[in-house]
């Protein structure tokens, strides 16, 4: 033992702090909300156990936890996958050796870099609003907007435009796996009479289909945790009609408005097994359509 | 089968010329060889024949057809290429039809020609395989089977065995041959090996920077190199330059000795004498005997290539049989047939005939 503390002590030193960070702000966190999620909290009194009754009520009783799960996943089965194809799009695009290729990579990728800030959520408020600039603009051209935000059936689709909007991440990643593709393939398939959309389907697609499993993985999960863009367009509330009611403000809600940290790590918890469940399916599927090169047998 | 006909073909990478206006008749039928050193364009002027690379000047023509601006798909041609260039996500059986589905081929036609090139490749057992599970050697079967099962009129291989190991390049080098035998297809092959050349070739192109240096037979190239880049480049071991000095009917090489030169061939001032290894002969008896020291001896079993150290400090091989006693560190006496040399002049063009 003192051997090994002898060996070992100089590696545990300097990983201290990071361990006290990782069991502080992590793990204990992660326990603590799993043992809020079976009590009723409301951070004045103690918390008092309720066994399943948190969970029970969630899927029996509430209505908003549910229109908060069709929202979420609205929003995920529409924005990740236009994301992904805008993301891969432009991506081939880029790799066709355009002129000034590095100013456009950054260009697109700047709004990945702002996309989770509060400030562009201000702006997608402003360029959205009945008298913003995407109305300005229809109007210049004789059109009459919608209230984007503050009608229900368009209010979702901006945050899905923004959402998409955000595909610098993935396109940089994409275009990356397009680079890695082995040109003479390309002229193997041109010389074996495929066209363009042949040799998309044909070679593109299955050779980058290790990329697209990663991006689609990350971005469903991204999206399923979205919240600020939400939050701050609906002010907060998920307005208008729950229409923006996304999972993560109603936990933010449920938290820290009415204070029902129990409800909230329960609905926490359930997010978590919900997010689990689909990158296991992904991944379960993936063995049908993803080819790895470097695979054996 | 189809001719090949290149007329003053230009080829530039922005303002790096790479082919400098190449004329090349292909015949049909014909297995042409561009051979030629890293760097000398041959693969650059086999893509431009398969439509892969852009002519900015002159023309090519396949059959009577001119095709510069004719897309790869539709030249009736195949290419193997050095990576094999197979399709990995696909089976072999995919790999073969792949060109055969997007010709809209019927499906029993495509089923036909591809259990006719596995069974002439013998890669019948290899049809559910992805390129993964197969050996280098499998591998180039299937990219051969992939351009056999379009019946082109005409085959481009971009140098198909630099990526198998010695053995096996020489067992495909003849199942190559043999293919070629049997198809009996224009054939144009891109090496930079110089015996796989002379091997497989009818005739020879043999490149550097960017021209073509001599076409010809692999016999009229070995025996008849044009100038001193063929003669040194064709030939395996390597053939012996020996700088002269030319007087009308005879050449002193420094530190050597004079040497007779014969009927047809004629010089004054700098010359080059080639002679190749196997023509050098052990002991007393030609034109010219060299003495020198044994610096080092190869031993290969049917020959051996003794490197010898002349007087004037330069080295010359010699190529001898492998039962041939010698020894490094000996003295040895070398003769030099002045018939069997090639001479070159200054420029290193060819003296004589």
């Amino acid at each position: 033992m003192q051997k090994f503390l002898r060996k070992n002590a100089p590696a545990y030193v300097f990983l201290t702090p990071w361990l006290v960070g990782f069991f502080l702000l992590s793990i204990f966190p992660i326990l603590a909300s799993l043992y809020l999620s079976f009590t009723q909290y409301d951070v004045v009194r103690p918390p008092q156990w309720v066994g399943l009754e948190n969970y029970q009520y969630m899927f029996e009783f509430d209505y908003r936890f549910w229109k908060s799960l069709q929202v979420t996943f609205t929003f995920v089965v529409v924005s990740v996958p236009a994301k992904l194809i805008f993301a891969l799009a432009v991506a081939m695009l880029l790799d066709k050796g355009i002129r000034a290729v590095g100013w456009y990579r950054a260009l697109f990728y700047l709004p990945s870099i702002l996309g989770g800030s509060i400030a562009v959520a201000i702006l997608w408020r402003q360029l959205f609003d009945y008298n913003g600039v995407i109305n300005s603009v229809l109007r210049f051209f004789g059109g009459d907007g919608p209230y984007w935000l503050s009608d229900p059936r368009y209010s979702l689709w901006t945050l899905i435009v923004l959402a998409v909007w955000q595909f610098g991440s993935p396109m940089l990643i994409f275009l990356a796996g397009l680079r890695a593709i082995p040109q003479d393939l390309y002229e193997a398939a041109e010389i074996d009479a495929a066209g363009p959309v042949r040799k998309f389907f044909a070679i593109t697609v299955p050779l980058l289909a290790p990329v697209i499993f990663f991006n689609l993985v990350l971005q469903m999960i991204e999206a399923f945790k979205s919240f600020s863009g939400a939050f701050i367009i609906s002010g907060g509330s998920g307005a208008p009609l729950d229409s923006l009611l996304f999972f993560t403000v109603y936990l933010f809600n449920e938290a820290f408005s009415y204070f029902r940290m129990g409800y909230a790590s329960a609905l926490g918890w359930v997010l978590l097994v919900i997010i689990a469940a689909f990158t296991a399916i992904a991944f379960w599927t993936s063995k049908y359509w993803v080819h790895y090169e470097n695979e054996r047998g | 089968m189809a001719s090949v006909t290149l007329s003053k073909v230009v080829k530039a990478y922005g303002n790096v010329p790479v082919i400098h206006c190449i004329d090349l008749e292909v015949a049909s039928g014909e297995f042409l060889v561009l051979v030629g050193p890293s760097g000398c364009g041959k693969s650059t002027l086999l893509r431009m024949i398969a439509g892969l690379e852009e002519v900015n000047d002159g023309t090519i023509s396949i059959g009577d057809k001119i095709v510069n601006d004719l897309p790869a798909s539709q030249r009736n041609l195949s290419m193997v290429f050095q990576s094999y260039a197979l399709y990995p996500h696909m089976s072999v059986r995919k790999n073969l039809a792949f060109g055969l589905t997007n010709l809209r081929m019927p499906k029993d036609e495509i089923a036909r020609r591809v259990a006719d090139a596995a069974r002439i490749l013998q890669i019948e057992p290899l049809m559910e395989r992805k390129p993964r599970q197969l050996s280098g050697g499998q591998k180039q079967r299937v990219a051969i089977g992939r351009a056999i099962v379009r019946e082109p009129q005409l085959f481009l291989f971009d140098e198909p065995l630099s990526n198998l190991d010695a053995e096996l390049r020489v067992q495909m080098r003849v199942e190559l041959a043999g293919l070629y035998q049997r198809l009996g297809t224009t054939m144009i092959y891109v090496t930079h090996d110089q015996t796989e050349a002379m091997t497989m070739a009818t005739r020879i192109a043999v490149l550097n920077k960017g021209i073509v240096e001599q076409i010809g037979t692999p016999y009229e190239l070995y025996n008849f190199p044009r100038n001193r880049f063929v003669a040194t480049f064709i030939g395996s071991p390597k053939m012996n330059m020996l700088e002269a000095t030319a007087r009308g009917d005879t050449a002193e090489i420094a530190g050597i000795g004079t040497l007779k030169l014969p009927d047809g061939v004629r010089g004054q001032g700098s010359i080059s004498v080639g002679i190749r290894p196997e023509q050098i002969a052990i002991g007393d008896g030609g034109a010219l005997s060299v003495p020198g020291k044994v610096s080092l001896v190869e031993y290969l079993g049917s020959e051996i290539f003794v490197y010898v150290t002349l007087p004037s400090g330069e080295r010359l091989l010699v190529q001898a049989p492998g039962d041939a006693r010698i020894h490094n560190g000996e003295p040895i006496t070398l003769s030099i047939s002045a018939a069997q040399a090639h001479y070159f002049d200054a420029e290193g063009l060819r003296i004589g005939t």
